[in-house]
């Protein structure tokens, strides 16, 4: 039998679905979540299943419905906010850092945040500078939250599942130009731990670090350098934190060249981070400095030449991988 | 027949009020008494980090507090040893917390401004201004969901007015008909500046726009307060919906202990008169004496209870341990 194709939104949907039925405790909180099924239409039909006690749509108010998950969280829910953009969480800032994060260490272990919070990354939809970053450094900065960048529509499945079965604050980022993305997903109960990076194609002269959106990027380049005689190995860390650090130094070691791809920006950034792990894990193995590709250091803008000069595409990645094996 | 059953109820009604009201004279000088401690402990430099003392608001902790069932929610404040203490913590636990020791509500990992008991339905003091409000609501959330019939109080001083995250939350309470109680505690002082500065407009007003039944009591006057409280405990229980209670009140000390020269905000002539005609623990022992279940030596003999009580508690807490270094990186995560 072949196997079944879902999108990348439809993956998210049935993985909500599934855990809903299994745990009356969760409950989605956010804007126009409901009858909307969300603008992206993520969400279409699940209010229709879960009715609007468990599917509820909130005030424009990212801040007082983040804060009262927390507190929901807390107290024998488990529920799962949905921040539209990417963009707003920075009105969730004190919700999720103060308090998400901070509850379980301050209280000595005695109070859990078994939350969600899923929103979206991602450039090149037009949507100019307050909807279009790719923020998940700031959450991945803080102890205490766990941020995930689901860059498959099986991943997303198995991802989120467990992101709701974590006791913990977890922050799902979604990339929002990948919702059509089609791949393979079982139609099966399935979880994929959190801090364990998946190697999305194997290669010997270069190694891709790559997430969420860059994923795809990377696999592009990868098929360009293969026609080069260039093998591309393209490694995926699936979550910020927990950062399975072994995995990205292994495959450093073996290729020994690293290109490190996150859309977010790269001053202070995911691209940061995770080039140093490698250079501290395999500096001696390595035959070049770490390059980092990320968004340009420039608030997103709105006209299409501009908008897609920002972002790394196939041919750049392509172009600065093959320069750097010469 | 029906004269005497009267009767005999009445005997056992003002039997259980006498004892109320005597259980609750006990908690508000249990926290004057755990804060006059803390001060000692601060200023003989035995207590690390900041101390905000919650003396001369003892009223509305505890009027509030006695209308709460064990298993209600609260949220409390950077001054909140009050809320802990009247929703029934140990003052041996607390004070090994302020003290960063291991027997403490947190490890010694929270702190004066942290402590959180589940035991007692505590999600923790808070110390961002404002911070808990949504943790309040969603206890109220979950108690509306998961049918306890629980009631969730958030207290917040008047500077909390100022964030916008408060009326995000009411909002939504009084949308979905959660029951939270919204205890403005108007201690006159938004650190150092006079809330009528920092204030426009009534503070009442903020809760009525929203629909939410609201009143206004004096916060010195512990049974005004628990008489408001109880009724509002009661209507979110049985599904009312929010309800929010501004209580004047006034704080002895400064916004923390360091804060000794005050009289460029306010006045000595000021706090004198508040702690001579207002104090709530004064109040209601004159009235326990009018009433006749207590005389000033047995209210005196409370004190001396609860000093020693205090006494011991605060030997356990420095002769405690500190957490081992190794604890540092636990409860990071769940």
């Amino acid at each position: 039998m072949p196997e079944r194709e879902l999108t990348f939104a439809q993956a998210v949907r049935e993985a909500l679905a599934e855990e809903m039925r299994r745990d009356s405790r969760i409950c989605i909180l956010g804007e126009d979540v409901a009858e909307a099924g969300t603008p992206f239409k993520v969400l279409s039909g699940l209010v229709e299943e879960f009715g609007p006690q468990r599917v509820l749509d909130t005030p424009i108010s990212e801040a007082g419905f983040t804060g009262l998950a927390v507190g929901a969280a807390m107290t024998g829910m488990r529920p799962i906010v949905d921040i539209m953009f990417g963009d707003f969480i920075t009105l969730t800032m004190d919700q999720m850092v103060n308090q998400a994060a901070k509850v379980h260490y301050m209280s000595g272990g005695h109070w859990k945040v078994p939350m969600v919070m899923r929103t979206t990354l991602g450039a090149t939809r037009r949507s100019a500078a307050q909807h279009s970053q790719s923020l998940q450094a700031w959450f991945s900065h803080v102890p205490g939250l766990k941020v995930v960048l689901p860059s498959t529509p099986y991943d997303a499945k198995g991802l989120l599942k467990a992101a709701i079965r974590d006791e913990n604050p977890v922050v799902f980022f979604e990339d929002k130009m990948m919702y059509k993305l089609k791949g393979p997903v079982p139609d099966e109960d399935y979880t994929i731990p959190l801090g364990v990076a998946d190697v999305k194609r194997e290669g010997d002269d270069i190694t891709f670090i790559a997430t969420s959106s860059m994923v795809q990027v990377a696999l592009g380049a990868a098929s360009l350098l293969e026609k080069e005689g260039i093998s591309a190995e393209v490694v995926d860390p699936r979550t910020t934190w927990p950062l399975d650090e072994k995995t990205l130094i292994d495959s450093a070691k073996k290729t020994s060249r690293v290109i490190v791809l996150d859309e977010g920006y790269g001053r202070y950034g995911v691209t940061a981070e995770l080039a140093s792990v490698v250079a501290e894990g395999a500096f001696y193995d390595l035959d070049s400095p770490v390059k980092r590709m990320g968004a340009m250091h420039v608030p997103i803008p709105f006209s299409p030449p501009l908008e897609d000069a920002t972002v790394p595409t196939e041919q750049s990645v392509f172009e600065a991988a093959r320069k750097m094996c010469k | 027949m029906t004269t005497l059953i009267t009767n005999h109820e009445a005997g056992r009604d003002t039997a259980a009020e006498k004892e109320k009201w005597l259980r609750v004279y006990r908690k508000m000088v249990s926290i004057r008494l755990f804060e006059e401690n803390v001060n000692e402990l601060y200023t003989r430099a035995l207590m690390p980090g900041l101390a905000h003392l919650y003396s001369g608001e003892e009223a509305v902790a505890v009027g509030i507090c006695e209308a709460l069932r064990i298993d209600d929610y609260i949220t409390s404040t950077h001054r909140g040893h009050g809320h802990c203490l009247a929703k029934g913590a140990s003052p041996h636990r607390m004070f090994a917390e302020l003290l960063g020791k291991e027997a403490g509500y947190c490890r010694g990992k929270g702190g004066s401004m942290h402590i959180a008991d589940p035991a007692t339905g505590n999600l923790g003091a808070n110390a961002i201004v404002g911070g808990s409000v949504g943790i309040a609501t969603g206890a109220g959330f979950s108690a509306k969901h998961l049918d306890t019939d629980r009631v969730a109080v958030c207290f917040f001083g008047e500077g909390a007015l100022g964030q916008g995250s408060l009326y995000e939350v009411m909002n939504l309470a009084q949308l979905w008909k959660l029951p939270v109680i919204y205890v403005c505690e108007n201690n006159q002082y938004n650190e150092y500046t006079h809330y009528q500065e920092t204030t426009a407009g009534t503070i009442l007003a903020r809760a009525t726009a929203f629909g939410i039944e609201a009143a206004r009591v004096d916060g010195q006057d512990v049974r005004e307060v628990h008489e408001v409280a109880t009724r509002f405990v009661k209507r979110a229980r049985l599904g009312g919906g929010p309800a929010f209670l501004q209580c004047d009140t006034y704080r002895y000390s400064g916004h923390h202990v360091g804060d000794i020269n005050r009289e460029y905000y306010r006045s000595k002539q000021e706090e004198q008169l508040w702690k001579t005609e207002r104090d709530p623990i004064k109040m209601l022992g004159n009235w326990l004496i009018d009433q006749g279940y207590a005389d000033a030596r047995s209210l005196e003999g409370i004190s001396e209870e609860v000093r020693k009580a205090m006494e011991a508690a605060v030997k356990f807490a420095v002769e405690a341990p500190y957490p081992p270094v190794e604890e540092v990186e636990k409860h990071v995560y769940a």
